[in-house]
Parts: C-alpha cells; sequence; structure tokens
C-alpha cells in the first residue's frame, strides 16, 4: 500500500468521525484535535477505524505520534504488515 | 387500552414532531419497541413504547408537532379489556384528527395536560407571573409534570401566537436547540436554589491503573478515564442517594435506579444528555461500550427516548477542552449534576514532601430544596475515594 493509499484510509477514517469537516482544508503538519472537535472518544474510534482497516497494532503509548495527518501515514506506513 | 403520548423527552422540550411511525394498526407491539421517530428542537428520537400489545389506532400523522402528553396513539394491552371513556380534543394542533374513545393508562411516565374539568396545578411562580400579565390560569395548558403550569407556560399563553403552531420551520435545528437549552437553564436558575462545591482528586492511581489495564485490552475494548469517573459518580450516589432524585409536583422523589445522563457535546453546537442506564451496575467494560455507544448515537441522531428521559443525575466533564472545574446548570427535574475538569499536573503534599502529581477538580451543583452543602460534600469525598481504588470500580 502506497502513502497516498495510507492516507486516503485516515482521511476515510476522519470523514467518520468528523462528517462536517472539510477535509481538503486540513493542513497536514498540524495537529488534527487542533483543527478538528474532535475528543477522546473520537480519537478512540479513529484509531480503531485505523486499526480494522490498515491491521497495524496501535498501542496506547503511541497515540501522541499520530497528532498530525502526516504523522500518521508515516506511522501506519512503518508498521503495516507486509502484503 | 393505552395510550401512547408524546413523551417528555427533557425539560426542555414542550413538543414534538411525529416524523414517522414504524407500526402500522393491527400489529404487535412489545414493551421497549421503537414505534415511532419524533423530532425535537435538538435531535430527532426514536421513541420507545412501554407497553405490550397490538396498535388499535394511530392519532397523529406524520409530519404533526403536538404538545408534550398528547396521545398519538392507542394500544390495546395484551389481556386488558377494552374500556371507553370520553373524548377529549389534540390539544394545540392545526390540523388534525379527533381524538377517539381511550381509557387513561399510564403508557409513559409524563402524562397529558390537565383536563378544564381539573383542579389546576399552577406553581406560585407562574400563577404570579399569569396574575402580573392579566392571564387567566385556566385558559394555559401546563407542561410540567402532571401538567402542572410552568413559567414557561404562561410566558407562552402571553405571547401572540403559540409555537406549536408557529411556522418554526423557518428557525433552523440549532436555532431551536439554543432556544430550547436556554428556555431550561433559564428555568433551572430561576427555580432552583443552587449550591456548587468543588474538590481536588489526585488521579495517579487511577491513571496508572488504567495504562496497566489497557495493556491487556484489545484497542477496541481499552478504557478511557472518563469511565472510571462515570463509575465512581455513580457509586458514590449509593452512599448520598438523595442525589439520586426527581423533583416532582414539589417534592424530591428518590430513584432507586441509577441512570447517569452523560453531557454529550453536538458537531455543530449544543448537546444532549442522555442516560446510561443503570450506571452503578455496569462493569467498566460495559460501560466503556455502552458510552461509545451513545456517543456516536447522539452525534448521528439516533438516540431513544428512554435514554433521553430516565436520567436521574447528569454528569459534565469540559476537560478536554481545557476547562479546569465546571459548574453545571441543574437539568429539571434533576437535582444535582457533578463536574469534572481537565486532568493537570499539580503540586501535591504527600508525607511532607511537596510531589508532582495528575489531578483533577470535581463539583457537584446541588439543589438546596433537597440536600446541603454538607451531604453533597459527602458526595465528593465518597467519589474520591472510590478513584483511590480502581480496581474496585
Amino acid at each position: 500500500m502506497t502513502r497516498d493509499e495510507i492516507r486516503a484510509v485516515v482521511l476515510r477514517a476522519l470523514n467518520q468521525i468528523a462528517p462536517e469537516a472539510d477535509l481538503s482544508q486540513l493542513r497536514p503538519q498540524l495537529r488534527i484535535r487542533d483543527q478538528l472537535d474532535i475528543d477522546s472518544m473520537d480519537a478512540l474510534n479513529f484509531f480503531i477505524a485505523l486499526h480494522k482497516e490498515l491491521q497495524v497494532e496501535i498501542p496506547e503509548a503511541d497515540y501522541a505520534k499520530l497528532a498530525t495527518l502526516d504523522a500518521c501515514v508515516e506511522y501506519l506506513a512503518a508498521r503495516r504488515p507486509p502484503a | 387500552m393505552a395510550e401512547f403520548v408524546m413523551p417528555q423527552l427533557g425539560a426542555d422540550m414542550t413538543a414534538g414532531k411525529l416524523l414517522g411511525w414504524r407500526k402500522k394498526v393491527g400489529e404487535k407491539v412489545s414493551r421497549g419497541d421503537i414505534i415511532a421517530d419524533v423530532e425535537t428542537d435538538k435531535a430527532d428520537i426514536e421513541v420507545e413504547v412501554f407497553v405490550t400489545g397490538v396498535i388499535e389506532q394511530l392519532l397523529v400523522q406524520p409530519g404533526q408537532k403536538v404538545p408534550v402528553g398528547t396521545p398519538m396513539a392507542v394500544i390495546r394491552e395484551e389481556g386488558k379489556p377494552v374500556a371507553p371513556v370520553a373524548a377529549r380534543p389534540l390539544p394545540s394542533v392545526p390540523v388534525g384528527p379527533a381524538v377517539p374513545p381511550v381509557a387513561r393508562a399510564p403508557v409513559i411516565p409524563i402524562r397529558a395536560p390537565a383536563a378544564p374539568s381539573e383542579r389546576l396545578r399552577v406553581s406560585p411562580a407562574a400563577r404570579k407571573l399569569a396574575e402580573d400579565l392579566g392571564i387567566d390560569p385556566a385558559t394555559v395548558t401546563g407542561t410540567g409534570p402532571g401538567g402542572r403550569i410552568t413559567m414557561e407556560d404562561v410566558q407562552r399563553a402571553a405571547r401572540p401566537a403559540a409555537p406549536v403552531a408557529a411556522p418554526e420551520a423557518e428557525l433552523d435545528r440549532q436555532t431551536r436547540m439554543r432556544q430550547a437549552i436556554a428556555a431550561a437553564m433559564a428555568r433551572s436558575k430561576r427555580e432552583i436554589p443552587h449550591y456548587y462545591l468543588s474538590t481536588t482528586i489526585d488521579m495517579s492511581r487511577a491513571l496508572a491503573w488504567l495504562t496497566q489495564e489497557n495493556l491487556k485490552r484489545s484497542i477496541e475494548d481499552r478504557l478511557v478515564y472518563g469511565v472510571l469517573l462515570l463509575k465512581a459518580a455513580a457509586l458514590a450516589l449509593r452512599q448520598v442517594p438523595e442525589l439520586n432524585s426527581l423533583w416532582i409536583e414539589g417534592q424530591a422523589v428518590r430513584r432507586s435506579d441509577i441512570h447517569i445522563g452523560v453531557a454529550i457535546s453536538l458537531r455543530g453546537g449544543g448537546l444532549v444528555a442522555p442516560a446510561l442506564h443503570h450506571t452503578d451496575r455496569q462493569t467498566l467494560g460495559e460501560l466503556m461500550n455502552n458510552f461509545r455507544d451513545l456517543v456516536q448515537r447522539a452525534r448521528a441522531g439516533s438516540l431513544r427516548s428512554s435514554e433521553l428521559s430516565d436520567p436521574t443525575i447528569t454528569v459534565t466533564s469540559l476537560g478536554e477542552q481545557g476547562v479546569e472545574a465546571v459548574f453545571g446548570i441543574i437539568y429539571p427535574p434533576q437535582v444535582a449534576l457533578v463536574g469534572f475538569g481537565k486532568i493537570v499536573e499539580r503540586p501535591w503534599s504527600k508525607g511532607g514532601k511537596i510531589v508532582s502529581r495528575p489531578v483533577i477538580t470535581a463539583t457537584l451543583s446541588g439543589d438546596h430544596r433537597v440536600t446541603d452543602g454538607h451531604r453533597g460534600g459527602l458526595y465528593l469525598a465518597a467519589v474520591d475515594r472510590l478513584m483511590q481504588e480502581p480496581d474496585k470500580l
């Protein structure tokens, strides 16, 4: 899976929890929580969606590593199991 | 026969619009079935039925807006004889069918407004307001408990056009929600003598326990610290049960079941506070699953009527917004509200040494008609104690 494909998965997961947001305006290097009105329950649902879509284990201690769109893509690309 | 009436889904609701029926005349229904979808100022709600039987008549058509307590359907209850009574008009509906003969039966705890022949139930404040405004209380439709006339009812009657009949489609949902919240909160501040308490709780044990616990859980089953606070808030009510009461017709009625209403912010603004039923009896895992489900459904607009009518106390948290302490307004007819702020690192004295600890400010807004600061203080102390033994929650 390419980084662009992973990015699309991340954006789909974000769209599920914040359907009203215009994700084309999301700045990839800024914290997602500062740009979208999401809380810890939304964040948990986001991580669960990524886990289900990409089969990547995301320990609770790593949540902070997925703070931005770019960071999410890098984290998931590095840990995604080989096809 | 039993009436299925427009339920009161919170203190801020005076009327609801039927969006559609999920059952037809002649269909069997069981207690707990969702039989209608209703639009309120705050959300679209799936409305459950509280009897088992067969739909005899549907009295309200989709698109009609009717006041709380209006009979919407007649249900022939299983094993009960037919007992016709006099017809009553459908109140405050611009265009609608007449109500056929039905027997009165308490389908949903909130009953229809009092018939004109019954003794008027008017709060002293509402009676005074009616006098001031030159309104005869007998002409006012009461929407309070048992059809009691409230100050809001009098104010509504004083306005030139009835809100139910007004062209509300011109107001968007957000505007109507703000109006509904404002009405309920204004009523609360006007009628409830609030007192406010706060305490600081050391969260280090709870957070350490949670970290270890979540290592054992799959990502779908992980807990958030808010669930621990909810469980502690519920269990502490067993120690100070008078806070788990509803104020009904001038007196506090203690509830044996603990249904915490959880304040959930909605996307685009506003909030709802649906119940997590039997909060004290659920395991943390169950509570987490049900809390997640409730948040998702609240934001998707698929709450059930019992979730909005059943809360016995509300818990709100603004910690994620960076707020350190929240002193909330009690949601009538409840008599208390618990607030939690943000977890922050603070200097903490322990064994003669100053250490840094994660702490949270817990607050209680109490109703002085029911409790005083002493009992409220005992409650917050109980929450604190429970949070120091997270493995027992």
